[in-house]
């Protein structure tokens, strides 16, 4: 790797300071798991890692049933899926986290830093989108709080400002009856990239038969993270059963605007957003009826 | 060259060293404290060669950085083993023959270990699901998951 600074600051303030100074040529580093081996690759030139881990706030997990849950921006995977009360409320979100890379990689990331990256494939972000997470962006002394599906502009680009940073991700109280999940195509095991992720979270009402509201979002499939709420609101007209799935599955795939790689083409990408959003809502709603 | 004093413990014993500021854990673990246990494979986080503990959770050192580890609590391979003899996973290997080339055991050993710390006894599906991050280009992974089935018997 070149010669680099590393900062461990311990206050927000110190670190958009030196993010603020240093502008491109400052990195935050969460886990590391992208930057270390984007910086060693020569795919980001930089002179300076911002460690954020010393900053509490951003290491920070916190659940309340009735307020919701806080999770810091550089908190690892693993902490998320331990902790027994998150991995009840949110299981939709524990789908992702517990999938992305293996044990090793799960040890150190975090969905501040899947976000961060942009990556249009990034696992966490369809969960975050569909359970309405907002991300807390400080800099400069001020803050502000966005939607997470705004979050992401281009692929590896973000709306964040020079000496801006993500502080936390807000996730809202499970409603009673709600449910998510999260499912993504790779055609190993483990260990891969996603050729398709989708991510549902649905409401039902006190019948359990009709959704009440429902969100969509979809992995690797357009230039960013997708939420497509035409989709989700398909869901809501009319008794919850196969045709309505379908109906919602389609408008997912006539949404993604997918491009043929080397994991596979658009066609296959297209059909591929049709199976993942039946069998992630099938989930999403068995969850909310026994959840 | 920015060099960093960092104070960590590593294998139970208190140790200081200089780094370089763009130097990983592997790195320092290997070209500044010589503890060439824990094998570069890809230096990308895909084959869990560099495998060590870092605070009792497994990570690929590869993706560490040097400066990171102040104050924390480091175990490799070279700790596993004890004055008494072979862990019962390196013993398993040897009898299993759970490895050619042995490029990949440090890491599959520290691996196989943060599992059975946490579940002595796992299935094999538990084993594979584990190992999933480690890579092994000689043995085809089956007798590296049978001496992993074998050392949580014994
Ligand atoms: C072997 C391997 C397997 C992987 N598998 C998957 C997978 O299955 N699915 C998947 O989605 N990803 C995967 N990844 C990619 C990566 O692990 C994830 O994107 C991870 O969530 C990144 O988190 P991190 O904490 O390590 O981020 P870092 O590498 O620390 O940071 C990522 C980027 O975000 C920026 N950043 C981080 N935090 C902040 C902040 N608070 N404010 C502003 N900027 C910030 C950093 O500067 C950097 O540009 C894999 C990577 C490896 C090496
Ligand atoms: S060398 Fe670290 S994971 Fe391969
Ligand atoms: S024994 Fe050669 S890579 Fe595993």
């Amino acid at each position: 790797m070149k010669d680099i600074d590393y900062a461990a600051p311990k206050t927000i303030a110190e670190a958009c300071a030196i993010l603020n100074e240093k502008g491109d040529k400052a990195r935050c580093l969460a886990g590391g798991t992208d930057i270390i081996v984007q910086v060693r690759e020569h795919r980001r030139d930089i002179d300076v890692l911002v460690d954020i881990k010393h900053i509490p706030q951003v290491n920070a997990l916190n659940y309340d049933p009735s307020k919701g849950l806080t999770i810091g921006a550089a908190v690892p995977c693993y902490r998320i899926y331990e902790h027994k009360e998150i991995a009840r409320a949110y299981p939709g979100l524990i789908d992702a986290a517990a999938l992305i890379g293996g044990i090793q990689i799960q040890s150190r990331a975090s969905l501040g830093g899947n976000l961060c990256n942009a990556s249009p494939a990034g696992d966490t972000i369809p969960p975050l989108i569909a359970l309405e997470a907002t991300c807390v962006i400080v800099g400069a002394g001020a803050m502000r709080e966005v939607p997470v599906e705004k979050f992401c502009t281009a692929p590896g680009k973000t709306m964040l400002g020079r000496g801006e940073m993500l502080v936390q991700l807000k996730l809202p109280p499970p409603k009673p009856r709600s449910g998510a999940a999260y499912l993504r195509f790779i055609p190993r095991n483990e260990m891969d990239i996603a050729v398709v992720g989708a991510g549902v979270a649905v409401l039902l009402d006190d019948s359990k038969q009709r959704c009440s509201a429902a969100r969509i979002a979809l992995a690797a499939v357009a230039p960013t993270p997708l939420l497509v709420l035409e989709a989700g609101a398909a869901l809501v007209d009319g008794a919850l059963g196969d045709a309505l799935i379908d109906k919602a599955a389609s408008l997912a795939q006539a949404a993604a605007k997918p491009i043929s790689d080397m994991r596979g083409t658009a066609e296959y990408r297209k059909h591929l957003v049709g199976v993942l959003v039946k069998r992630t809502l099938n989930i999403a709603i068995q969850r909310a009826r026994t959840g | 060259m920015k060099k960093i004093h960092v104070t960590t413990t590593i294998n139970g014993k208190e140790t200081e060293f200089l780094c370089e500021l763009r130097q990983s854990l592997l790195e320092v673990l290997r070209d500044v404290l010589m503890l060439t246990g824990a094998k570069e494979g890809c230096n990308n986080g895909n084959c869990g060669a560099c495998n060590v503990l870092l605070d009792g959770r497994l990570v690929n050192s590869c993706l560490v950085m040097g400066a990171e580890v102040q104050a924390c609590n480091v175990q490799t391979i070279e700790g596993i083993a004890t004055p008494q003899g072979l862990h019962p996973l390196q013993q398993a290997f040897l009898e299993g023959a759970a490895l050619q080339c042995g490029i990949c055991t440090p890491g599959f050993i520290v691996a196989a270990k943060a599992l059975l710390d946490q579940n002595p006894k796992p299935t094999e599906h538990q084993v594979r699901h584990f190992l999933a991050g480690n890579l092994c280009r000689c043995t085809g992974y089956d007798k590296i998951v049978r001496a992993v089935l074998q050392a949580a018997t014994s």
